[in-house]
């Protein structure tokens, strides 16, 4: 039974958690702006303090004493192990060696059953409906890296049969879909959203959901997926810890600047 | 000009003479970090047009020179301005109303392009993009590629690794080289002669200092020669790149600069605000833009006490405890 206490949190708090609980002791974690930033921040402080955090461009385990509202925040500049360049920064990801230790949290517009991403356009890309910021290092996080956590709004019309313009990739269009595209091995682990979280199928590599947060209802993810997702395995999520809400309140965004 | 010993000038000097209307132009910094926004704003007060701009992700500097119209066309990984503007407004409002020509990459991408530039070589390999639209839709027609010499017949090209497996890379993506015709770029400290030397991270400021034919430099301190050369190791930029430089302190607000000042969240938020409508926009580029002589009057003209609260700590690089929420 949850902890009376413990009732008291936003969807935004529960999606921070889940992804810091993905982040395991020791990763390098790639990190963008806003709640992924925060996941991040979190996973060092509660499960992972040995993990690094890392920015596209270029520092290196900064001390974040304050959460910074951009990659390139100087509060990103303090502290750090090294302070570089995107040259390095995406080198890191590239190399073998580091990248494979690197685990790259990433947010995009569109998603669809592989795991592959939108985050350019909507409609035609020569003249959209809807633009938005485009790659930045996403694509390039997303071709080098082992494993990527993604967050998403759980909306229809985002969790498309088809990518609009495609950014990022996922799984591509199957099992094989990265060996015959030239990319290396693995790929998106777990996507989490403000209804539930979805893994990918290890022979599939199809989406499907895996847990649903308190109160959220298998059926009631499906309606908002606009591709059918398999069902059967979904748990429900434990709920975050007074703990791990404090340290992220506290430590991570005393000032609000994210959560609220 | 390069090989001369006392390159100062004034920045209105530097961009009458290196920023000619239809040139190619990419700015240092990144989103809402060390960008030249001195010269941004000078560029926009000399009404310059039909630039084609080259940008990883330098979100202020470049939207505000595509809201004032000073742009063609656009190279570009992303345009954001971190949670100020998680997408740059007036870049959206001129995409979407077909008055700008736009061409995606990703950041390392574009870091690439300008690294080959600064290398002297047509392309680079990288593993990035394979399989996405990055490489397969163009903004660029086929035609505009073969009118202009300036832009690469192709945008992206995918290979087969011609050394077979070896670096387990089965395929790569070339980037073509980036050369912009002047790069504009915001350093802590330079020398008369042009040296000079960023704090904090680079971002790619270094390599497109280098694979630009012009290098307009400005700097918070204009220090001596002496004084660079006694920790040699620090600098990044050599006076044999360098153009012109220009003294502006707060040269990159409203955006940050690591050890000297942060980023003005009122500034930005009221930007992100003035963006999204036509009239307060063109209030915004009236008041804060044409009607100001230069970035220092600007500067003056905003109240010394909020200044007071963006300079940074000594220790940190930024300011502590800064008011930054707010809408």
């Amino acid at each position: 039974m949850a902890d009376k206490d413990n009732q008291d949190y936003s969807s935004k708090e529960m999606m921070a958690i889940a992804a810091a609980r993905e982040v395991k002791n020791g990763d390098i974690v790639f990190c963008g702006t806003g709640i992924s930033m925060l996941a991040a921040m979190a996973a060092k402080n509660i499960n992972a303090p040995l993990s690094t955090i890392f920015f596209e461009t270029g520092a290196i385990d900064a001390k974040l004493e304050e959460l910074p509202l951009a990659v390139a925040d100087s509060r990103v500049m303090y502290g750090t192990a090294v302070n570089g360049g995107l040259a390095e920064a995406f080198a890191t990801m590239q190399n073998r060696f580091t990248g494979s230790r690197v685990v790259g949290i990433l947010g995009a517009a569109q998603i669809d059953i592989y795991g592959n991403l939108n985050s350019t356009a909507i409609g035609d890309y020569q003249q959209p409906d809807v633009r938005f910021s485009g790659s930045g290092g996403a694509c390039d996080v997303a071709s080098f890296v082992n494993r990527t956590i993604i967050f998403m709004q759980h909306e229809k019309r985002k969790f498309v049969k088809k990518l609009d313009y495609f950014t990022s990739p996922g799984w591509i269009d199957g099992p094989s879909g990265r060996q015959k595209t030239g990319l290396g091995p693995g790929g998106p682990e777990a996507v989490i959203t403000n209804l539930g979280i979805l893994r990918f199928d290890q022979t599939s590599r199809k989406m499907y959901l895996a847990a649903c947060y308190p109160g959220i209802t298998p059926e009631k993810i499906q309606q908002e997926t606009g591709f059918a997702i398999d069902l059967s395995r979904a748990v429900e999520f434990s709920p975050p810890t007074i703990k791990e809400l404090k340290i992220l309140r506290e430590r991570c965004d005393p000032q609000g600047l994210i959560l609220n | 000009m390069k090989s001369a010993p006392d390159k100062v000038t004034t920045l209105k000097n530097a961009v009458s003479s290196l920023v000619p209307d239809g040139c190619h132009l990419s700015i240092g910094g990144f989103t809402i970090n060390r960008n030249p926004m001195a010269a941004v704003y000078e560029i926009i007060r000399q009404r310059k047009k039909d630039l084609h701009l080259y940008a990883h992700s330098n979100g202020q500097g470049v939207d505000e020179l595509i809201g004032a119209g000073c742009v063609k066309r656009l190279e570009i990984a992303y345009a954001g301005s971190g949670r100020f503007a998680p997408t740059c407004v007036r870049f959206r409002k001129a995409i979407e109303s077909g008055q700008l020509k736009v061409e995606d990459y990703s950041n390392y991408q574009m870091t690439l392009r300008f690294m080959a530039g600064a290398m002297g070589v047509p392309f680079l390999p990288t593993r990035s993009g394979l399989g996405t639209d990055i490489i397969k839709k163009w903004g660029f027609s086929e035609e505009l590629r073969q009118a202009e010499t300036k832009i690469p017949e192709q945008k992206l090209v995918t290979i087969n690794n011609p050394f077979g497996s070896w670096g387990e890379a089965p395929k790569l993506v070339l980037v073509p080289a980036i050369n912009p015709d002047v790069t504009i770029i915001h350093v802590q400290q330079a020398d008369k002669r042009g040296t000079a030397r960023i704090q904090g991270l680079t971002f790619a400021d270094v390599e497109q200092a280098k694979a630009c034919r012009h290098l307009i430099i400005t700097c918070e301190e204009l220090v001596t020669e002496e004084f660079l050369r006694k920790e040699p190791d620090r600098n990044q930029i050599p006076f044999i790149n360098v153009d012109a430089v220009i003294h502006i302190p707060w040269g990159a607000y409203p955006t940050a600069c690591f050890r000297h000042y942060d980023y003005d969240p009122v500034y930005l938020n009221d930007y992100r605000i003035a963006a999204g409508d036509e009239s307060r926009y063109q209030t915004y580029l009236k008041e804060k833009i044409f009607d100001i002589k230069d970035h220092q009057e600007l500067i003056k003209q905003t109240a010394s006490e909020h200044l007071k609260d963006l300079i940074a700590n000594p220790e940190t690089g930024y300011a502590n405890g800064l008011e930054r929420g707010g809408e």
